[in-house]
């Protein structure tokens, strides 16, 4: 043939081989888009896309006014009930001016330090609790007290054993973001145990013990929260002795336990059906007992899995306080929906 | 010793607690034995409570006139009526509650789990902001929230009319409705044929489809069935039906069928609150699809809508359905709140049953059970649902 | 064997930090608490029962609760309210959570027997149920209100007067059934319904808590009767004496002219026999009923006056509610209350 044959040390010889550098190019367009341009691309690029984003305009419009207008400029901020109904409004200074109360209720108000503190303990315990450096099994136990220091606060007594200086308040007597706290906190505690023995009683080998715990389980996520309020309102107290009589606010307070703890179980069996097989088997040779088993290999594993989904029980229960709005416990919400 | 050294020596007695099989025997019984004593002590009590203060245990009060008023009724319902009737008010209330619920949420939480992942940015924030509001909120303030809403439109002399013979009003939505004839039967017998006419088409041509690749769309032949048929039937007869048109007169409208404020707000807060948590669900379990499948779908020239309907959900939907069903639950229990705002449901028939007649044992173990059977009939029917979605393995 | 079960249960309610009452008559169990436990209706009854900023509770049916702890106690300040609503406040007081509910509850033949087992030792407000609607709809009689939609609390004697007197005047309502009286009292406000049924007093202190007080008239007509009165449970008859008679002194008084202001007057100079022995000044009555005092009497009127002056205090032309005597003025100026003689 008669082309040009190309040697080794002739690169310059080579038709397919550029020989000079090219000057450089411009990124392509996407990388280096203007703000308005990346802008227009991002929510008017396809003429679907620009309809959703006018739709999403066209929502805020419509909400927002009338919601500022009436949280801002139409509120109104001091005077009484009188002048919220003319203004017409949000009523801020009501708030404020119930805030107090629905905080404490109706705790007697010369001893209304004794829920701050246990306000303020409550929330500096959350405040450690969050940092991932205080995490160890400490915490647990300056829960534990920290709970019985609340308990004892609140009550002036401690499982019937009066605290020294305090005087008794009887539960009938707590009430607002109180009541609310602590049907919640002390709910998520000892639902926690409880979860974890429902939990390992419906993965148990005996068909006795998954019997019970199966139907304990699907007895309280089968009714409403609302009818094991009532069970325990109307209901408990005729199941107790002649004379026996369970304060109002603990039989509540052991609705919400059951109810959280099926839940919880709920939850922790997930995690142990996540724990790979091997791991029980390998606890099983190395010649572990049942609760060894559970406490050093499964529990730690299968409950740090499931943190996410604790975390959300424990958020649903915190909102499911208010139904004790329903059978007559004061709390939170109560005083807010006065007037 | 002798000189068989393998054969087995004898076992050692093994004291029963140190054996597995029996010590679970005893553990069992034991357990046994505690909860039925707790169970005997308690309803030894109760009877003793209860003839203490004079209290029976009976079911004598069903069969006795209730002497109250239920606000709305799928049956007719007046004072003169039994308990018994006033519950089954309370339960078909809370069933249609339920029903109605489910149905609007379904739709409600996909739409919203797919906006959530929408490429637009702003959608997207807007619908997770909504999201992330209702669902850390308490259900029975949004509640509060609505009725009070729906409460402030205007009084039934100042309604809205939006439509020929549609009015809104703070007594609620009112609309043009066919009047109740027995004429109307072979309508519905049409209807329910058209049903079924179709379900067996909708088998007919996936078969079809599966053996030759091409099947006419089934929208037109379901339409045709299920429109044409009672169409059909009501024109043989010659239109029989007459339209009942709301008219205001003295206090309300009267005519026509109603939307009640009370089941509206209830309606509205359940599904805002419910499918807040099934887009997260769907959200979830879109993202559970591997990457490949959708750009699989893509590199065949699917349409996103196409994408979405016949290669991602269909995958998504083994994820979400256990948690769906839940969510399912949670919304029928949910709907117990309806006390709060007073739609007749069945526990607040049940509460008034029990104040007036101070049979609070009776009432309550029938609310409980009936909110337990409608639990496990939903869970053994997506159960079986799931069954068939799950993924076929070989 | 239930010696020790209770032996157990009482171990096991320590525990839970409640208390385990002796059986016994409930006064007895009431002095051996030192409290009297009152139900109140809660969250709050303008006029009859309120708590205060500071959570004290105030008004009519406080201060009833007030005078049956002095006559106890010879202390107003030993006794705990409790708030019950309506559907909470049997079971409360069958329960024993509170010992007497002073909470504008209806006497009736039911609750006096059957399964409720209740008794009330005296009346201390006639009242009737009545019904409120908007001024505009200019409605005179409620035999109008055919059609109209009502908003009626669940669970109370209003609710099955209300059906009773539609149904005897043949025409028709569609009732708004909600326990917690706010709720029920904003969805009227709002116009959820045309018309609100309570008892007289009850729907008095809902009418001043609407945004327009005046735009509301609260019909002439009392569609029942509601004879309202402090409710305890049945079988103490020395309770029943305690509470009937702490009424029965704040009615006397009023008939003899006794109030806050001339009690002690009256105790050093007044002759008339009966008023020195309704005020302990010839003593034995006190003894007769139980109470901690020869005084009882005295002491409650001079802390609250006599029943003229509570109601006027709480429930009187002078208060929001502005409730006329009436049917609850003594029965020598025309009303109802008749108390028996302290002799």
């Amino acid at each position: 043939m008669n082309a040009p044959i190309s040697t080794p040390t002739t690169a310059r010889a080579l038709s397919f081989v550029r020989g000079e550098t090219l000057p450089q190019m411009p990124p392509p367009d996407d990388v280096r888009l203007s703000l308005s341009r990346r802008v227009a691309r991002t929510y008017f690029g396809t003429p679907a896309n620009a309809a959703i984003t006018i739709g999403c305009i066209l929502v805020l419009v419509w909400l927002l006014p009338p919601l500022l207008n009436w949280a801002l400029l139409k509120a109104t901020w001091t005077g009484n009930a009188t002048t919220c109904r003319e203004a017409g409004g949000a009523c801020w200074s009501f708030i404020r001016e119930k805030f107090l109360f629905s905080v404490f209720g109706l705790y007697p108000f010369e001893l209304r330090w004794r829920p701050g503190l246990v306000l303020a303990l409550f929330a500096g315990m959350v405040a450690i609790s969050v940092q991932q450096r205080f995490w160890s099994g400490k915490l647990i136990y300056a829960w534990i007290a920290a709970l019985a220091v609340m308990w004892g606060l609140m009550g002036g007594q401690v499982l019937g054993i009066p605290v020294p200086g305090l005087d008794p308040v009887p539960t009938r007597l707590w009430g607002g973001w109180l009541v609310t706290i602590f049907l919640a906190v002390f709910g998520a505690a000892l639902a926690y145990p409880i979860g974890i023995v429902l939990a390992l009683g419906r993965r148990s080998q005996r068909p006795f013990v998954r019997l019970v715990c199966v139907c304990w389980i699907e007895f309280i996520r089968g009714v409403p929260l609302i009818s094991l309020l009532f069970i325990a309102t109307f209901i408990v107290p005729l199941f107790m002795p002649t004379g026996v009589e369970l304060d109002r606010l603990i039989r509540a307070q052991i609705a919400f336990i059951m109810f959280a703890a099926a839940y919880m179980a709920e939850v922790f069996r997930g995690g142990l059906q996540a724990i790979p097989k091997g791991q029980y088997e390998g606890a099983d040779s190395i010649g572990l007992n049942y609760s060894q088993k559970m406490r050093l290999i499964v529990l730690p594993q299968a409950l740090k899995i499931t943190i996410p989904a604790q975390v959300n029980t424990f958020i649903g229960m915190f909102k499911d306080t208010t139904l004790v709005l329903i059978i007559g416990i004061f709390d939170f919400f109560t005083p807010s929906l006065k007037g | 010793m002798t000189d068989r050294p393998f054969e087995s020596r004898p076992q050692p007695a093994v004291p029963f607690w140190n054996d597995p099989a029996k010590r679970g025997i005893v553990l069992q019984f034991g357990l046994a034995t505690f909860l039925l004593f707790v169970i005997w002590t308690a309803w030894t009590n109760m009877l003793d409570n209860m003839s203490a203060r004079g209290l029976v245990f009976g079911w004598d009060y069903l069969s006795r006139p209730a002497n109250f008023a239920i606000g709305e009724s799928l049956i007719p319902f007046s004072a003169q009526d039994t308990y018994g009737r006033a519950l089954a008010v309370g339960i078909i209330n809370t069933i249609r509650i339920a029903v109605v619920g489910i149905f609007v949420t379904t739709i409600l939480g996909i739409a919203l789990g797919v906006m959530r992942l929408s490429s637009n940015p702003l959608l997207a924030r807007l619908v997770s902001g909504y999201i992330e509001v209702v669902r850390n909120t308490p259900l029975l303030l949004q509640l509060f929230l609505w009725y009070a809403i729906i409460n402030s439109l205007p009084g039934p002399r100042q309604a809205v009319h939006f439509g020929p013979g549609m009015y809104l009003s703070n007594r609620g939505m009112k609309v043009p409705w066919v009047e109740w004839s027995p004429a109307l039967w072979p309508m519905i017998w049409a209807l329910v044929a058209g049903i079924i006419g179709t379900i067996i088409a909708s088998h007919m041509l996936a078969r079809r489809r599966e053996a030759t690749g091409g099947a006419p769309p089934l929208l037109p032949i379901a339409a045709g069935l299920i429109l044409g048929l009672p169409f059909l039937a009501s024109a043989a007869q010659g239109f029989p039906a007459t339209l009942s048109i709301p008219v205001l007169q003295g206090f309300n409208f009267s005519g026509g069928i109603e939307l009640s404020p009370e089941f509206a707000a209830l309606l509205a807060g359940l599904v805002l609150y419910t499918a807040a948590f099934v887009a997260e669900i769907v959200r979830g379990g879109i993202q559970s699809v591997f990457k490949g499948q959708w750009e699989a779908a893509r590199s065949l020239g699917l349409s996103s809508g196409q994408l979405m309907r016949l290669v991602i959900l269909p995958q998504a939907l083994r994820v979400i359905i256990p948690p769906l069903t839940s969510q399912y639950l949670n919304l029928t229990k949910n709907s117990s709140l309806a006390v709060a705002i007073g739609y007749p449901d069945l526990v607040h028939i049940s509460n008034t049953t029990m104040n007036q007649t101070g049979r609070a044992v009776e009432a309550i173990l029938v609310f409980a059970s009936i909110y337990l059977t409608i639990s496990l009939l939903t869970s053994a029917f997506m159960n079986w649902y799931n069954a068939r979605v799950a993924i076929m393995e070989r | 064997m239930k010696n020790w079960l209770m032996g157990i249960a009482a171990v096991g309610a320590m525990l839970l930090g409640t208390t385990v009452a002796e059986a016994g008559r409930d006064l007895d169990q009431i002095k051996q608490r030192g409290t009297l436990r009152c139900g109140v209706q809660g969250p709050s009854n303008p006029g009859f029962g309120v708590p205060n900023a500071q959570g004290v509770w105030e008004g009519f049916n406080a201060e009833i609760c007030r005078s049956v702890a002095i006559t106890i106690f010879n202390d107003p300040t030993k006794v705990e309210f409790v708030p019950v609503t309506t559907q909470s406040r049997f079971p409360a007081l069958t329960n024993g959570e509170v010992d007497i509910l002073s909470n504008n509850t209806t006497w009736t033949l039911t609750r006096d027997t059957g399964v409720n087992r209740f008794n009330f030792p005296a009346i201390v407000f006639y009242d009737g149920q009545a019904v409120m609607v908007p001024r505009r709809l200019n409605v005179t009689t409620a035999k109008q209100l055919n059609g109209a939609t009502v908003c009626v609390q669940p669970g109370t004697t209003t609710e099955l007067n209300l059906a009773d007197f539609f149904r005897q005047n043949n025409i028709t309502f569609r009732p708004v059934v909600i326990e917690a009286l706010d709720e029920l009292r904003r969805a009227y406000d709002q116009g959820r319904c045309d018309v609100f049924t309570n008892d007289f007093a009850a729907l008095a202190a809902q009418r001043t808590l609407l945004t327009n007080p005046r735009d509301h008239v609260i019909l002439p007509e009392r569609i029942s009767k509601e004879p309202l009165g402090p409710t305890i449970r049945q079988g103490d008859e020395e309770l029943t004496n305690i509470v009937a008679w702490t009424v029965f002194a704040l009615i006397d008084a009023e008939e003899f002219g006794i109030t806050k202001a001339n009690v002690d007057q009256f105790a050093a100079t007044n002759t008339d026999p009966r008023v020195r022995r309704l005020l302990g000044v010839e003593p034995g009555m006190g003894a007769a009923i139980g109470a901690a005092n020869e005084n009882w009497a005295r002491t409650i009127i001079k802390a609250y006056g006599n029943y003229g002056e509570i109601f006027d205090r709480w429930l009187g032309p002078s208060t929001p509610l502005g409730l006329e005597r009436g049917q609850n003025n003594i029965w020598t100026k025309g009303g109802l209350l008749y108390a028996p003689p302290a002799r």
